[in-house]
C-alpha cells in the first residue's frame, strides 16, 4: 500500500488497484418519540418500557406519520444541500425475524424525501466533493439478545418503530481518510441541524459499506460488497482496509469477487460473508396501504429553511473572514458545533479589546488539553466560556502573564471559580510596576556581579539567568516584557 | 306491540325512548332468541351476562338523549374489543384479547348500545360463504344448509335471524353486500375513509371499510351516522362533512339520474336475476328517477384485479401472525421452524392459498406483471366510475350474480367462489359507497338483492335512493325459525 500524492492505492508487484466506497448511512432521528407511534425513545430505558400497541404490530394498529421526524428528515437534506422530494412514499419491506413485529419495516423506496444532495470533504490536499444519492425516513427494528440464555432469544422492543434517516452516498470515497472524513461531516452538519446527534456507542449512527476495487485509472466498476452495520469510524476503516486487499487478492489471482453481503468481525479484523446475491432477501417492496403518500407544501420547505441555522461549511468560510483565523484554526473550532458555540461564546464575552488568536490557542491547548484528560466533551466543560473570556482579557491586558494563567487556569477547573476573583486572593496580578522592577533587578545584578561581567564580556546566554532570577524574585508575578527591557538596559 | 325480536331498530328506539320498553327487557330477548339459535353458529364469543349487567344499568340511569340508548348488538369479529377475545374467525388469534376498543365500535358504545358478542365471519374476512372460519360455518336463516354469504356471514346471519337488531360487519370486496343479499337485508359498504380502521384486523387495508348491516334502511342509515368518523388513528380516515344520514333520509328522488352499466349483464348470468334488475329499473322510475345506460368499460377486470391487490396486501398485513408476540404458537425447532409450524397450523387454507397469490404478485420479477398493473387497472376502473358519474347521481346494479348456494357447494372451487364479488369488487377498488338492499326472491325463495352504488361521500343519496325502492319493493324476508326447535 502506498500513498502516492496522497492517493490510497492498493499495490501488487505490476498492479496498482483503487478502492470505490459508497455509505449508507442510519442516522437515528432525534425526536422524542417515534416515526409511527407516540412511543418515547430514550436510550437505555429497561426493554419493552417504550413499545407501544402499533410498536408490537398488534392486530389493527394503524401508523400514523410523526411530523417532527418529517420536519428533521427535510432540514437534515437541506444541510445535505439535496433536493427536497414534494411527495414522497412509505412502502413495506417485508421480511420475517423475531424483532420485527409487522413482519415489515416501514421504509422509502421508490420515492425517497430526498433526493440528490452533496457535502464537502476538507482533506489535508484541499476540498472534496461526495454525491449524496438520496435519504430516506424508516423505522428501525427491536433488538435480539442472544447471549442471555442458552436456548432462547429475548426481544426488546424499545428501538421498534424508531425514525432512522437512511442517507445513502454516490461511490464517490476513494480512502479510510476520506471515510472517516465524510462521517464526520455528516455528524457535524447533523448536530448543528438538531436532527441527530451522532452517538456512535448508543448505535444513533452506523453504516453499510460498500466497497469494490479496480485497476488504477479504470473507469468502470468492480462487483461489490456490502459489509452490514458497522457502528465506528474505526472499524469501518478497518473493515475497508481488509475487505480491499482481499478482493485485490481475488483479482490478482484471477478469480472473480462474488456480490454478497459480508459481516466485520472486529475481533478478528476480517470480512466474512453473510449472504450470497442468490441468498438475498426478495423484500417485497410495495406502498404501504396504511399511509397516504407524503405530501409537503414549498410553503413548509421555506418555513423549514429559514429554520435552518449556519452550517459548518458558512461557519468556516465566516471565521476565516472575521477573525482571520486559519482554515485549520477555523476547521478546528467549527467540526463541533458545541466547540464552534463554545468559541463564540467566548469572543462575544471577551468584548472590544479582544485577542481571538490568544482565544483559539487557548482553547485548541490548555481546553482541549484538560478536556481530553477528563474524557469530558465541550459542553460539559469545567470551564465556562464566560470565565474563559475573562481569563483571556487578563492576559490580554497585561494582568497576569501566560504563565501565571496556567496556573489561574489550574485553579479555574475546580468548580469554574472566576479569574479576576483567584488572581485577587491568590495576589498573582503581573508587577508591571517599573521603579519596583528595576529596584528588584538593581539588586539581583549586585548579587551576581560576576555574571553580570561575564555577560558583558559576551556571554549571552546569561541572559536567560538573569530573567530566571528576577520572576522568581517576583513570584513569578513579573511583567516579563518589562523585565526583558529593563535587564537590557541594566546589563 | 310486536314480538320485541321482530321490532327494527328504529321501533326499538322509540320504544326504549318512551320506556313502552327497558333496555333489560331488549337485551333479554335477543339473548334469549340467540339462545335458542345455537345451530345458526353465528357467534363465537358471546358477552350475554355482562350484557344484561349493562343493560341494567343502563336501565338505573338511562341516557335517553343517546343515539343507540340501551340498544343490545352484536358485531363481527374482526373488530377488536377491549377485553373480549377477538378472532377474526382464525386459529391463530384463538386467544387474541385486545387491551384496546376499535374505534367504530367505541363509536357505537359511546351511543349507549350494548356488546352481545363477537360474530363469526371467514378466517380474517377471507371468504364468500362463512365456510373458512375456523368455528365452522354459519347456517342462513333462510333455509337449512345454506350459506349465509361471506365474510360477514355471522352478522348477516345474526340480523335476518334477529338475534341482534342490527349489526355491523366489514367489507373488502363485497363482504357486507353479498351476505345481506343472501340473506334478505340491508347492508351499506361506506366511502372508503369514512370509518376508521383503527381497532379491525386487517384484510386488505386499501379496501377494507366498515359499514352497518340492518333490516332496513332507516335503521342502516342512523348506525351509520353512528359509527362515521373522522379519526386521527387511521391514516386513510378523511375529514369530510358527515350528514345526519336519518334524519336526512328521504324517499324523495325525483329527477335523480340512475345509470345501468350494461358490462354488469355477465354471461352465465341467471335470467331471475336479469329481471329483478329490470324490476329495479321500474322501481327507480316510479320514484320518479331516470334512468340512463352508462358504459364501465373496465368491469370485467375487476375480479383479478382484486385477486391481485388484496392478496398482496394481505399477505403483509398478516406477517405479524408469527407466534412470537400473542396469539397461537406452536413449538418449533428453531424460529424458522417455529414460524412454519404456527402458521402452517394457524391459518385455514383459503388464508394460505391467498398469502401465497399474494408473495408471488410482489416478489420481484414479477412485481410489475402482476402487482404494479393492477394498480394501473384500478385506476382505470376508478376512472370509469368518474366518467360515468358525469353523467348520473348513482348506479344501479344487481348485488350478486346468484342467490345463495348451498354449504359445501363451492368449497373446492375457488375461482367459482371468488365469482360471487364480480359485482361488488369495482366499488372497493374504486373507494365508492355502495348499498344492498333486498329485492326480491329466486324460485326456490331465496332472496335476491340490487345494488346502489354512489359518488365518493354521497352515502346520503344513495340511502334515500334505497330508502325510496324499499317503500316500492315492500320485501318480505321470509324466515321460518326452522333452527329453533
Amino acid at each position: 500500500m502506498s500513498k502516492k500524492d496522497s492517493e490510497y492505492l492498493i499495490n501488487r508487484k505490476d498492479n496498482q488497484y483503487e478502492v470505490v466506497i459508497g455509505l449508507e448511512v442510519h442516522a437515528q432521528v432525534l425526536s422524542e418519540s417515534k416515526l409511527f407511534s407516540t412511543s418515547a425513545t430514550k436510550f437505555g430505558a429497561e426493554p419493552n418500557t417504550q413499545v407501544s400497541l402499533v410498536d408490537a404490530a398488534f392486530p389493527g394498529m394503524l401508523p400514523v406519520i410523526n411530523e417532527f421526524c418529517v420536519k428533521q428528515a427535510i432540514k437534515t437534506g437541506i444541510g445535505l444541500n439535496a433536493k427536497i422530494n414534494k411527495r414522497s412514499v412509505f412502502d413495506r419491506k417485508n421480511y420475517f425475524y423475531a424483532d420485527l413485529p409487522q413482519g415489515y419495516q416501514i421504509s422509502q423506496f421508490k420515492d425517497p424525501i430526498v433526493g440528490e444532495g452533496k457535502v464537502i470533504l476538507d482533506m489535508s490536499n484541499g476540498q472534496k466533493e461526495v454525491g449524496i444519492e438520496r435519504l430516506h425516513l424508516e423505522q428501525d427494528a427491536g433488538k435480539s439478545i442472544h447471549d442471555l440464555d442458552p436456548q432462547n432469544t429475548f426481544v426488546d422492543l424499545n428501538r421498534s418503530g424508531v425514525a432512522l434517516m437512511e442517507i445513502v452516498s454516490k461511490p464517490d470515497l476513494r480512502s479510510p481518510d476520506e471515510v472517516n472524513a465524510y462521517i464526520k461531516k455528516l455528524r457535524s452538519i447533523m448536530r448543528y441541524l438538531g436532527t441527530c446527534d451522532g452517538n456512535m456507542q448508543e448505535g444513533s449512527l452506523r453504516a453499510d459499506v460498500n466497497v469494490s476495487v479496480r485497476p488504477k485509472g479504470s473507469k468502470e466498476f468492480g462487483t461489490r460488497c456490502e459489509i452490514k452495520n458497522v457502528n465506528s469510524i474505526k472499524f469501518m476503516q478497518m473493515a475497508i482496509e481488509y475487505e480491499a486487499n482481499r478482493q485485490v487478492d481475488l483479482i490478482e489471482e484471477g478469480k472473480t469477487i462474488d456480490q454478497e453481503t459480508r459481516l466485520f468481525d472486529t475481533k478478528k479484523n476480517e470480512t466474512r460473508s453473510m449472504r450470497s446475491k442468490e441468498d438475498a432477501h426478495d423484500y417485497r417492496y410495495f406502498p404501504d396501504p396504511d399511509l397516504l403518500p407524503l405530501e409537503v407544501s414549498e410553503k413548509f420547505i421555506e418555513e423549514l429553511k429559514n429554520d435552518i441555522p449556519e452550517l459548518p461549511d458558512d461557519k468556516k468560510k465566516r471565521f476565516i473572514e472575521e477573525f482571520k483565523l486559519s482554515p485549520y484554526e477555523a476547521n478546528i473550532l467549527v467540526s463541533d458545533i458545541d466547540t464552534a458555540k463554545f468559541f463564540e461564546e467566548v469572543v462575544a464575552k471577551m468584548g472590544k479589546n479582544k485577542d481571538i488568536k490568544l482565544a483559539v490557542n487557548w482553547i485548541t491547548g490548555e481546553l482541549f488539553a484538560v478536556l481530553n484528560s477528563k474524557g469530558l466533551e465541550i459542553s460539559q466543560s469545567p470551564v465556562s466560556a464566560k470565565n474563559f473570556a475573562i481569563l483571556i482579557n487578563l492576559i490580554k491586558n497585561g494582568t497576569i502573564s501566560g504563565k501565571i494563567a496556567k496556573t489561574v487556569f489550574e485553579l479555574m477547573i475546580d468548580g469554574n471559580k472566576d479569574p479576576q476573583k483567584i488572581v485577587e486572593e491568590k495576589g498573582l496580578k503581573q508587577q508591571s510596576d517599573p521603579k519596583a522592577l528595576e529596584a528588584l533587578i538593581d539588586k539581583i545584578i549586585n548579587d551576581n556581579r560576576e555574571k553580570a561581567i561575564e555577560y558583558k564580556q559576551g556571554k549571552e546566554k546569561l541572559f536567560g539567568f538573569f530573567v530566571g532570577q528576577a520572576m522568581k524574585a517576583s513570584g513569578g508575578k513579573a511583567n516579563p516584557q518589562l523585565i526583558n527591557e529593563i535587564l537590557k538596559k541594566k546589563l | 306491540m310486536s314480538e320485541i325480536t321482530k321490532q327494527s331498530l328504529t321501533e326499538l328506539v322509540e320504544n326504549i325512548k318512551n320506556k313502552k320498553l327497558s333496555s333489560t327487557d331488549v337485551t333479554k330477548a335477543f339473548i334469549d332468541r340467540s339462545e335458542k339459535s345455537e345451530e345458526l353458529n353465528a357467534y363465537i364469543t358471546n358477552d350475554f351476562t355482562s350484557a344484561l349487567e349493562k343493560a341494567k344499568k343502563f336501565d338505573q340511569k338511562p341516557n335517553l338523549d343517546s343515539k343507540l340508548p340501551g340498544i343490545p348488538m352484536a358485531v363481527k369479529d374482526l373488530f377488536c374489543t377491549k377485553d373480549i377475545k377477538t378472532t377474526a374467525g382464525s386459529k391463530i388469534l384463538n386467544n387474541f384479547v385486545p387491551t384496546y376498543e376499535s374505534t367504530v365500535t367505541e363509536n357505537i358504545w359511546n351511543e349507549g348500545a350494548i356488546l352481545l358478542g363477537k360474530l363469526n365471519c371467514d378466517e380474517f374476512a377471507m371468504g364468500s360463504s362463512n365456510e373458512t372460519s375456523f368455528f365452522g360455518n354459519v347456517q342462513s336463516p333462510i333455509d337449512r344448509n345454506l350459506v349465509p354469504g361471506g365474510s360477514s356471514g355471522g352478522s348477516a346471519s345474526a340480523v335476518a335471524g334477529q338475534l341482534t337488531p342490527i349489526t355491523i360487519g366489514t367489507d373488502t370486496g363485497g363482504s357486507i353486500r353479498q351476505p345481506a343479499s343472501f340473506t334478505g337485508i340491508v347492508g351499506l359498504k361506506p366511502t372508503y375513509g369514512s370509518c376508521s380502521r383503527y381497532g379491525i384486523v386487517a384484510f386488505a387495508s386499501s379496501l377494507d371499510q366498515a359499514g352497518p348491516m340492518a333490516q332496513n334502511v332507516k335503521d342502516c342509515a342512523l348506525l351509520h351516522e353512528v359509527i362515521s368518523s373522522y379519526d386521527p388513528k387511521d391514516s386513510t380516515s378523511i375529514d369530510f362533512k358527515r350528514n345526519h344520514y336519518s334524519k336526512e333520509l328521504t324517499n324523495n328522488i325525483k329527477g335523480k339520474k340512475i345509470g345501468i352499466p350494461k358490462e354488469y349483464r355477465v354471461d352465465g348470468m341467471p335470467k331471475e336475476i336479469e329481471d329483478l334488475w329490470q324490476k329495479g329499473i321500474q322501481y327507480v322510475k316510479d320514484c320518479g328517477a331516470e334512468t340512463i345506460d352508462i358504459s364501465l368499460p373496465n368491469t370485467s377486470y375487476a375480479l383479478p384485479t382484486y385477486y391481485i391487490v388484496a392478496p398482496a396486501e394481505a399477505s403483509s398485513n398478516l406477517a405479524r401472525y408469527d407466534g412470537v408476540k400473542y396469539g397461537f404458537r406452536a413449538k418449533g425447532e428453531n424460529l424458522i421452524d417455529m414460524y412454519e409450524k404456527t402458521r402452517s397450523e394457524g391459518f385455514g387454507a383459503e388464508v394460505q392459498r391467498r398469502i401465497m397469490i399474494g408473495t408471488y404478485v410482489l416478489s420481484s420479477g414479477y412485481y410489475d406483471a402482476y402487482y404494479l398493473k393492477a394498480q394501473k387497472v384500478r385506476k382505470l376502473i376508478k376512472n370509469d366510475f368518474d366518467e360515468a358519474y358525469k353523467k348520473v347521481d348513482a348506479i344501479l346494479t344487481p348485488s350478486t350474480p346468484s342467490s345463495a348456494f348451498k354449504i359445501g357447494e363451492k368449497t373446492n372451487d375457488p375461482v367459482s367462489m371468488y365469482l360471487n364479488d364480480i359485482f361488488t369488487v369495482p366499488v372497493n377498488l374504486a373507494g365508492l359507497p355502495g348499498i344492498s338492499i333486498p329485492a326480491g326472491h329466486d324460485s326456490k325463495g331465496y332472496p335476491l338483492g340490487l345494488q346502489i352504488i354512489g359518488k365518493a361521500f354521497d352515502e346520503q343519496n344513495i340511502l334515500n335512493i334505497a330508502y325510496a325502492m324499499e317503500e316500492k319493493i315492500n320485501f318480505k324476508n321470509k324466515i321460518t325459525d326452522w333452527w329453533i326447535k
